[in-house]
């Protein structure tokens, strides 16, 4: 049995680091339906783990659908968007209209980075309007991994959204469960 | 193996253009509208070289979204690429006629996980050969389970093979050796490379291209196309074959310097190995998809190149023991199956053959490739790869993320270093941009 097939794939951080009890964050990172650019997510994925998060990452051409149902299944604190092939604006402006349309992700952390359209930022205006569709951060531009970073550090571990469950503090050992 | 010296199709023009005028120099190319792309093929069959055409196809078109592809032409909006499917059989002969001849072999590109419908408009426009796979386009670029894209590729391989006649020997091009790009160690990229060609020749194809995509180091690219050479001939005596380099297709140069320098080693790496087709980047390609005019620049600095470059005369296998992991991949995967892409299927559940940093979830995604300090792609963590006898596997240290830029910024970095013009740092996520996936 391959448990990666189960969760979109494996750990990419070879091992945890050791006896810190960080406070670790359930993310998804996902590429959207028509980027197959997947080096982006590799890299994502390894800056999320090494901050102490654990990553399930849905990989090239995720369809709108996989991205909600992700949701529903793995309750996510924070979903991360990234894609590079310059039709993020889009796609974007698609998936978390989508999200938002559900009651239940009407405040979940959802962000996006990368190229995100095809004449780089367009003045901004990329970035205002996928705000204004819901985005709570969009990063893109020299810098955007820095900000990045410190958005996902200032996020509260636990009752981000109503309902749910507050994540207990996690050992390395628990964080490997399941890898 | 080479065929013979008359016939009319891909491979055999190929291999005859090679044995006359050196290596066969290719391009990538696209253009919605047929009058462009007639116009891109006629400047690649005036460039000064032994050229192959290609027409690559658009992206609605490689996920089978027809619909979307009606929708663009009726309103006249652009595609990034020929739509073949779309634009019809009588279109594309009409495009290609008095352009495809004797003397210039077109391919179709795609990069389709089900490219069914692709490959039945190819062989009613009159074209004959394309490339893939059942692994290397659906892995890295879908989410197509791998038993479905296995399939599409057997009936895929059925109907080239029913399109075959006393005049026409429909050819298929391996993607395999070029996985990912980046980062995969050369062995896998021969081993996939090799059963690809396997399970094309299960499904009747009898004209096989084997690709091998230029690494990190000259040494252990030479070593691994050797060894592709070597796995395929033992393996495939009988089919009709040639083998093809694939320019560096991970982050490249921003200069033109060492955009050149990378372009030209890729060559010569072609000729010292006997390779017979290489398909080529240019020095655009840092930052878009480039002009005709540049396509046209870089094929003739490849045959430049080429030309005064000779075929390596000792013996290349066994520097490393490449050639035995890969055969022991090969080896392990046929033991599972006598249908290949069965046993492809089973590896991969298994980690018998499992594809470094890619996250298709039929993908295990337990081992790990690096750039060791000579620029060797060496391996981290073989998982479950049937390696353990012939890997010397660095293991320990975690691969970090500022570790995985510099991996993939090697070549980029190596390429740019000697050049002239100063390289522009790039912002951090356009480095992680790779131009065009068919590529």
């Amino acid at each position: 049995m391959n448990l990666d097939a189960i969760d979109g794939g494996a750990e990419l951080a070879d091992a945890p680091v050791p006896g810190v009890l960080a406070p670790a964050l359930d993310i998804v990172v996902t590429s959207v339906s028509s980027d197959s650019h997947t080096w982006n997510l590799v890299y994502l994925q390894l800056v999320l783990e090494e901050m102490g998060h654990r990553v399930t990452n849905l990989g090239a051409c995720v369809p709108d659908e996989t991205i909600v149902e992700s949701c529903r299944t793995g309750r996510p604190d924070l979903v991360v968007i990234s894609t590079v092939n310059g039709h993020g604006r889009h796609d974007g402006l698609r998936v978390i209209r989508t999200l938002r349309d559900c009651p239940e992700f009407a405040a979940l952390p959802v962000v996006i980075g990368g190229k995100l359209d095809t004449v780089g930022g367009a003045g901004g205006q990329s970035a205002a309007e996928l705000r204004a569709a819901g985005f709570d951060g969009v990063f893109q531009d020299a810098g955007a991994i820095t900000e990045f970073r410190s958005f996902v550090a200032a996020l509260p571990v636990a009752g981000l959204t109503t309902g749910w469950e507050p994540r207990a503090l996690v050992g390395a050992g628990e964080a490997m469960a399941g890898a | 193996m080479e065929g013979d010296l008359v016939g009319r199709s891909f491979g055999d023009v190929v291999r005859r253009r090679a044995a006359t005028h050196g290596l066969v120099v290719q391009p990538r190319m696209g253009f919605a509208d047929p009058a462009r792309m007639r116009a891109g093929l006629v400047a690649t069959r005036g460039a000064r070289a032994a050229t192959a055409g290609t027409i690559t196809l658009d992206s609605y078109t490689r996920v089978g979204d027809h619909e979307s592809v009606r929708l663009a032409l009726r309103r006249g909006d652009d595609l990034n690429g020929f739509p073949i499917v779309g634009h019809g059989p009588d279109a594309t002969a009409a495009m290609i006629d008095g352009v495809a001849g004797p003397d210039f072999p077109i391919q179709v590109r795609h990069g389709s996980p089900d490219p069914r419908h692709i490959v039945a408009a190819l062989l009613a426009s009159g074209l004959d050969a394309t490339e893939g796979g059942p692994v290397s386009y659906c892995l890295p670029y879908s989410r197509t389970p791998l038993r479905d894209a296995v399939d599409n590729w057997a009936r895929t391989c059925e109907a080239l093979a029913g399109a075959r006649t006393p005049e026409r020997e429909p050819h298929l091009e391996t993607f395999g050796g070029c996985m990912m790009g980046q980062l995969c160690p050369p062995a896998l990229l021969v081993a996939l490379s090799v059963l690809e060609g396997l399970f094309f020749w299960q499904h009747g194809v009898r004209d096989i291209s084997f690709s091998y995509a230029q690494q990190t180091n000259a040494a252990q690219d030479e070593e691994a196309v050797a060894a592709l050479h070597r796995l395929a001939g033992e393996l495939l005596p009988q089919a009709r074959s040639h083998v093809v380099v694939y320019t560096y297709m991970g982050v490249f140069p921003r200069t033109e310097q060492g955009a050149l320098r990378l372009l030209g080693d890729s060559a010569r790496l072609a000729v010292r190995t006997g390779a017979r087709r290489l398909i080529v980047k240019t020095t655009a390609e840092a930052f878009r998809i480039p002009t005709v005019a540049e396509n046209v620049t870089a094929l003739e600095y490849a045959a430049r190149v080429a030309a005064d470059e000779f075929r390596a005369e000792a013996p290349l296998v066994g520097e490393t023991g490449l050639h035995e992991q890969a055969k022991s991949i090969v080896d392990a995967v046929l033991e599972l199956s006598d249908d290949v892409g069965a046993a492809l299927v089973a590896a991969f559940a298994r980690g018998c053959l499992d594809v470094p940093y890619c996250l298709h979830p039929d993908n295990a995604g337990r081992t790990r490739g690096y750039v060791d300090g000579s620029g060797r792609l060496r391996w981290k963590r073989i998982g479950g790869l049937p390696i353990r006898e012939t890997a010397e596997v660095i293991s320990g240290r975690p691969m970090s993320a500022a570790e995985l830029i510099d991996a993939l910024s090697y070549v980029e970095l190596k390429y740019d270093a000697g050049a002239l013009t100063p390289a522009r740092r790039p912002a951090l996520i356009e480095k992680t941009t790779v131009k065009e996936r068919v590529s």
